[in-house]
């Protein structure tokens, strides 16, 4: 019961954002370091959109001591506030790897909120043909800012726009397919 | 605002019983890249092949640099090609018994551009788009990606005004659409050609600065659409 019960707490903090942790910890790897390194590589890889709060790194940090998965390296109390070094345990670096070697769910998006307003728009008599429009410059728009983005930036912006850009793509490629299919859809709905 | 260069007005144009351009609009402005998307048979070709002054559109009028391009004669028309414009497709437009080299030269000997002359700012353009050491080759002996680079560098020796581009990376993988892509928008940007880009996919269009749709032989302003 006890072991079903933390395999549930341990999928939950995956799905809650436990990646934080595990690139937190893969951080860690390359050596010992202070939270606020640990921020800072962090923010300077992957938080081109979402840097970590302080707050955040903090809780982190105690959750994986709580854990066994990194453990205090030492203690500077010189001056300003304690500051903590933290190194990564062998059970911290299994669970990287068990992480790294485990596929992402993939999301299918089934009925998305652009299905739902084309379908309401058709059944409240609108015009959907508007609606895949405005959506398809929308969605354009952004791509273009995001090439732009990937032609003055360097090896990993080009890599973060390009998954970016992949999936607006699809996206787009979604509302030219409805656009096409948007009589028929019609008959089907209104009968 | 971009002053226009180029425009299409009420472009109709009917093949047999088939309408493939209804009523189309289009502007482009010197160094403007604009991206012609649609579905299939929607008459993007069409559209590019008018504002080339390659198809005569059955009315309508097509505005270049002030002058009428609908009035021109037809020998009128292919000097303004020849001395004005650059054009990639998606294939075989590589003439197979020249070289890369011969064939980038290909549009200044047109020209009437000394060979030696042709050949070193061919070489000059084949070194820009990363392809310099297929001088030699023949279209048969190079990647499909090669061979498209080699049609940029074609299309863009002349130092054209506007560069027409139907699906230019419509053969190649990911990658190399995207090589095309970059050096073609970069050299565009630099000599400050206009690109007329007609592609279908998305990725590709947003190299552009503004796009339009194309369905059933009428256009549609996306800039407009919100
Ligand atoms: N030379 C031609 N002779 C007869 N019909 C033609 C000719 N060129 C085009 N058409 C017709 O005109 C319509 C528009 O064709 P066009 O080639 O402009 O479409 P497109 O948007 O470029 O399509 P695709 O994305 O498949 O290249 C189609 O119905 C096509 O069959
Ligand atoms: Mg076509």
């Amino acid at each position: 019961m006890r072991s079903r019960y933390t395999h549930w707490v341990y999928l939950l903090c995956i799905v809650l954002g436990m990646s934080i942790g595990h690139t937190l910890l893969g951080l860690l790897e390359s050596g010992p370091r202070h939270g606020y390194d640990l921020k800072r590589s962090f923010d300077e890889r992957f938080g081109r959109d979402r840097s970590l709060a302080y707050g955040q790194v903090y809780s982190t940090m105690s959750r994986l001591l709580k854990n066994g998965l990194v453990e205090i390296d030492g203690l500077e109390t010189s001056g300003g506030p304690e500051r903590k070094r933290y190194s990564i345990t062998d059970a911290g670096v299994t669970d990287v790897e068990q992480w790294l070697g485990q596929p992402e769910k993939p999301e299918p998006y089934l009925q998305s909120t652009l299905y739902t307003k084309v379908v309401l728009a058709l059944l409240t008599g609108r015009d959907a043909n508007e609606i895949l429009d405005t959506q398809r410059a929308e969605h354009l728009r952004m791509m273009r800012d995001l090439t732009r983005r990937k032609l003055d930036g360097d090896l990993s912006d080009r890599l973060i726009c390009d998954h970016a850009l992949f999936h607006l793509e699809a996206d787009l490629r979604w509302l030219e397919l409805t656009t096409a299919r948007l009589s028929e859809l019609t008959q089907e709905i209104r009968t | 605002m971009i002053d226009t260069l180029l425009s299409g007005h009420e472009l109709h144009k009917t093949y047999g019983a088939t309408p493939a351009l209804a009523g189309a609009e289009f502007t482009v402005g010197a160094g403007e890249i604009v991206a012609i998307m649609g579905p299939s048979g929607s008459g993007k070709s069409t559209l590019l092949h008018c504002l080339a002054g390659i198809v005569r559109p059955d009315s309508g009028t097509i505005r270049y640099d002030g002058g009428d391009l609908t009035a021109m004669s037809d020998t009128q028309r292919s000097a303004l090609r020849r001395s004005d414009f650059g054009f990639v497709f998606q294939f075989g437009q590589l003439v197979p018994e020249l070289t890369c080299l011969e064939n980038v030269a290909l549009p200044l000997r047109l020209n009437a551009v000394k060979r030696k002359e042709a050949e070193t700012k061919a070489r000059e353009w084949m070194e820009r788009l990363e392809v310099a050491d297929l001088a030699g080759k023949r279209p048969g002996e190079i990647s499909g990606g090669q061979g498209q680079r080699i049609a940029v560098a074609r299309a863009l020796v002349i130092r054209p005004r506007v560069v027409f581009a139907d699906e230019p990376t419509g053969a190649l993988d990911s990658l190399n659409g995207e090589r095309v892509m970059k050096l073609l928008i970069e050299a565009a940007r630099d000599t400050r050609a206009a690109v007329v880009l007609v592609t279908h996919e998305s990725r590709i269009a947003a190299y552009s600065d503004r796009e339009i749709v194309v369905r059933d032989g009428r256009s549609r302003d996306m800039a407009r659409a919100t």
